[in-house]
């Protein structure tokens, strides 16, 4: 009995040196490649927040640029960003929201939807200053907007809508077919079906994709370049048909386009630390969001 | 070979009576006057593949009518004919005559949305909306414009009575449905049926995902319920088919084999496929 016992450890010993080795590399070579994703990140944040957070004060967020840029504030960028960005959820979500609950409840399913829906996935690729020119060339001319806050929040709308329409067609999928049967079966229209039980199910999802789409286009630059986004603006934007300062432009500027980069390199720092902070916040909230419907649905309401 | 035929001829009566609706109709009220559920040389295709062959059956008001056969034999899909479930599957077809209480349910004037609420579903699964039980409940005559919080109560109230669920629940009509049992949430799906005043209740299976006791209180509520409703059942358990039905259908590679009293189905069987499957020489 007891040789036995022993043999069989042996055994099992000798297998395991034959493929452990092969393991431990495996193991260590991915997890090193987490650590090195993660390094970078790190790098780039401990940077932008070392030397972006000695600016920040109340001055620098509250009000405009002074001095040739050169002092003050970021206050009309960062409202400008605000307002764009509420132009460009005015236009994506009901769009997309809407495409996406055409594409997923009423279309019928063949091959013209297959070519929509490869076509919404391969225009979220199309590169973003394409986005700005072409904004440029129908909103800003064709539609006579001029450059202004309507022309580039459509631009952003349209660079977003491929995101929406993507994430608001997941989450309608997911929601269990067993509720549309069980709403068909007690009378209810395709629309009716769609607003009391597919919707409610679905909203979370469509919101947090929204969010993360919002989150992309408020840090771009080139859609609204050309669409109306001011280099400097003493006052803050009156109406949709003005031009507007935007953060990430105004980064652009204070980075690369100013007569004193060197002396404003401290500005374009806290610049860039408010603007990654405005993408953290909208993150995070997509993520609270999405907690706080799971809870709802865990719940069974 | 012979299924195109009769296809053929039905197509052309079909053609024939389009023209002259009138006297159609009123011979149609006539035939049909004691029959809730008539349905005529049915044919059903998925695509290019059928799914039942030439189904003729007669349901008559009130009482239980049990569909009976082996997985896929297409006692589903004839169920979900009757409510016009199916039109929500692409590409399905069907030929022949469906007619619910004297009327032609396939017609393209069909108000489906209304049919619906004649004809009404309960499902395999228990398929609470993720909402309160009373809001369960209500949802079918919210969706038909009814606000009335008053008369709304009332309708739940009758309902899960109805469904023998009131005792269990009415102290939680608040609470989510889901957080019911399997058995209550099945009996919570045949109360928000009921909300909707149906004539006849369409039942897929709808104790095969629920354990015995809660069973047998559905199989209890299914009779109780049979003297108001005409309620058609699909159930894989021949047991429960001849526990609780008046009639069987027994239905075998989409052709109804057999339809009966259920005591004759069970005990004298016309057909040898029907004896061999419930003397469980297979299925």
């Amino acid at each position: 009995m007891k040789t036995e016992v022993l043999n069989r450890g042996i055994v099992f010993e000798k297998k395991k040196s034959e493929w452990r080795g092969y393991e431990l590399v495996g193991f260590w070579a991915l997890r090193s490649t987490l650590v090195l994703v993660l390094f970078i990140l790190g790098v780039i944040v401990f940077d932008i927040v070392s030397k972006g957070a000695g600016v920040i004060n109340w001055e620098f967020l509250t009000q405009p640029p002074r001095v040739g840029m050169t002092e003050g504030g970021i206050f009309p960028a960062i409202v400008g960003t605000f307002y764009v960005t509420v132009i460009t959820i005015a236009f994506a979500v009901p769009l997309g929201v809407g495409a996406a609950i055409y594409l997923n409840e009423y279309a019928v399913q063949g091959k013209f939807t297959r070519l929509v829906r490869m076509s919404v996935r391969n225009l979220a690729g199309v590169p973003s200053i394409v986005f700005g020119l072409f904004g440029m060339a129908v909103f800003v001319k064709i539609f006579g907007f001029g450059p202004s806050l309507i022309a580039a929040g459509f631009t952003l709308g349209l660079l977003t809508l491929p995101v929406t329409v993507t994430a608001s067609e997941e989450a309608l999928r997911t929601v269990p077919k067993a509720y549309r049967e069980g709403s068909f079966a007690l009378g209810a229209t395709r629309w009716q079906v769609v607003r009391t039980v597919v919707l409610p199910r679905a909203i979370p999802g469509i919101m947090t994709g929204t969010i993360l789409g919002l989150a992309r286009a408020a840090g771009e630059t080139a859609p609204i370049l050309a669409t109306g986004a001011a280099f400097f603006l003493p006052h803050l934007p009156d109406s949709v048909t003005s031009q507007f300062m935007a953060l990430p432009y105004h980064l652009f500027i204070m980075s690369t386009q100013h007569h004193a980069i060197s002396q404003v390199r401290p500005i374009a720092y806290g610049t860039a630390l408010v603007l990654l902070a405005l993408v953290c916040i909208l993150n995070l909230a997509a993520v609270l969001l999405r907690k706080k419907y799971r809870d709802r649905v865990a719940k069974g309401l | 070979m012979m299924q195109t035929k009769s296809n053929v001829t039905l197509e052309e009566t079909r053609v024939q009576e389009n023209p002259k609706p009138e006297p159609d109709k009123l011979k149609k009220n006539i035939e049909n006057e004691y029959c809730e559920v008539k349905v005529e040389n049915l044919n059903f295709f998925y695509g290019s593949v059928q799914a039942l062959f030439n189904v003729t059956i007669k349901v008559q008001e009130k009482g239980v009518a049990a569909l009976i056969g082996p997985s896929g034999c297409g006692k589903s899909t004839f169920l979900r004919v009757l409510n016009r479930m199916n039109d929500l599957i692409p590409k399905t077809r069907l030929e022949g005559k469906v007619s619910i209480h004297g009327e032609n349910i396939y017609t393209p004037d069909t108000d489906v949305v209304n049919l619906r609420k004649k004809v009404s579903m309960v499902f395999q699964h228990p398929n609470p909306f993720p909402k309160s039980i009373f809001d369960n409940i209500a949802y079918g005559p919210r969706i038909d414009g009814l606000k009335d919080k008053t008369v709304l109560s009332e309708i739940v109230e009758t309902s899960l009575k109805g469904a023998a669920l009131w005792d269990e629940v009415k102290d939680r009509l608040n609470e989510p449905a889901l957080a019911l049992s399997g058995g209550q949430q099945q009996r919570l799906c045949i109360a928000r049926a009921l909300a909707v005043k149906p004539r006849i209740l369409l039942m897929d299976e709808p104790t095969s995902a629920i354990d015995p006791i809660a069973t047998q209180k559905i199989e209890d509520l299914i009779r109780d319920l049979c003297t108001n409703y005409t309620i058609i059942i699909v159930t894989h358990n021949m047991q429960q088919a001849a526990r609780i039905s008046d009639h069987t259908g027994f239905f075998l590679q989409g052709e109804m084999v057999e339809w009966g009293k259920t005591s004759s189905l069970f005990t004298n069987p016309e057909d040898q496929r029907t004896e061999d499957y419930i003397t469980g020489r297979f299925g």
